[in-house]
């Protein structure tokens, strides 16, 4: 049987000698950008720990690194997955399922969370339209 | 075409005729879906961390767990984390340089570049493997005092489901970058052999680096949502 899988498609991925060196550059880029965010992420995490600063601004931080994680998944995913690079539609095919769940996972399960939190320390929701 | 039954339909109208839905080969296609289960099942993971630490008032921060570093007694918060971060971002990137000398049929390339991937996820697993002992050992640091070690039903840090999150989550992910390992040794040793020399295009690097590159891209969501928030 003639392998339809193996042919056609893998062959229009060979790239020239030019191209590689082109791509080998962006793909330094990227790794410095990425060494670049890890380093601020940790030297945040050791001198700006959640007891050191103060709550407000532990909030902030929290955002923080939650946007250089996104920024930095968006990277690998694109640059290095090659997402970037694929049909729109494939992109779209992947991502939005996924985003939609996992957006509806993380608001019930942190509502959820609060609620069972409030429950434990006997937290009156009553007493807010007091 | 439509309305064409009663003719035999030629196999090359077919996926294999050129169209293929995306332009995408099978197997890299069906790669990126069970990529998605997966990034389901660790979303899953991490986010029901996040549930429990809102029923928390009092969850261990982990610049006060993870400050040891091997061959020292010294005091260095995250910097072990940090570097086993670091070295699976290396291996990364060694691999999407596989894959990129893969689509010069450039042989030697691939070779070295796999290679260097294979040491770093052996790297990032010894590390993974001194972690959980120390992780274990307690604050005390000794492994052989069973009394302070952490185990899954109780641990010296904070609640019990901090060393579960802990196991379940790293050892899944743990998991993951074994498999990755293996499959990258399989596809070293078939460049080696000239598997894919023969068969004219070194795809299948493309979809074992998908699979390596989601390890990788998990370990920075499970690094912010572990170890640093």
């Amino acid at each position: 049987m003639e392998r339809d899988d193996i042919i056609e498609y893998s062959l229009d991925a060979h790239h020239s000698e030019e191209k590689g060196v082109e791509i080998r550059k962006k793909i330094l880029q990227v790794t410095i950008l990425l060494s670049i965010i890890t380093a601020v992420e940790i030297t945040v995490g050791v001198f700006m720990g959640k007891r050191v600063v103060a709550p407000g601004t532990w909030v902030l931080i929290k955002y923080g690194y939650i946007v250089l994680t996104l920024f930095k998944a968006w990277y690998i995913i694109k640059e290095f997955m090659h997402l970037g690079h694929e049909r729109k539609s494939f992109r779209k095919v992947i991502l939005y399922p996924y985003i939609f769940f996992i957006i509806y996972l993380i608001f019930i399960l942190l509502v959820e969370g609060s609620a069972v939190f409030s429950n434990n320390n006997n937290f009156d929701w009553i007493q807010i339209f007091k | 075409m439509a309305g064409e039954a009663s003719k035999a339909i030629d196999p090359k109208e077919l996926w294999g005729g050129g169209r293929s839905p995306f332009s995408m080969s099978y197997g890299k296609m069906m790669m990126w879906f069970f990529l998605i289960s997966d990034a389901l099942t660790f979303g899953a993971f991490i986010v029901a961390l996040g549930f429990l630490r809102y029923t928390y008032a009092d969850w261990p921060v982990s610049e006060e767990v993870f400050f040891h570093i091997p061959f020292s007694h010294g005091h260095f918060p995250l910097a072990y984390v940090a570097f086993m971060t670091f070295v699976l971002i290396v291996s990364s990137v060694t691999m999407v340089l596989a894959v990129e000398a893969g689509h010069r049929m450039d042989k030697k390339n691939v070779i070295k570049w796999m290679a260097w991937t294979i040491v770093g996820g052996l790297i990032f697993l010894g590390s993974q493997i001194w972690e959980w002992g120390t992780f274990i050992a307690g604050p005390d640091g000794d492994i052989s005092t069973w009394a302070d070690n952490a185990r899954i039903g109780w641990n010296p840090y904070g609640p019990p489901q901090y060393a579960q999150f802990f196991f379940c989550v790293t050892g899944f992910h743990g998991f993951h970058v074994f498999s990755g390992v293996i499959i990258n040794i399989i596809l070293f040793i078939n460049v080696i052999l000239g598997t894919y020399e023969k068969r004219g295009h070194y795809e299948m690097i493309e979809k074992g680096g998908l699979y390596w590159h989601f390890v990788d891209l998990v370990w920075v969501f499970v690094f912010t949502f572990f170890y640093l928030i």
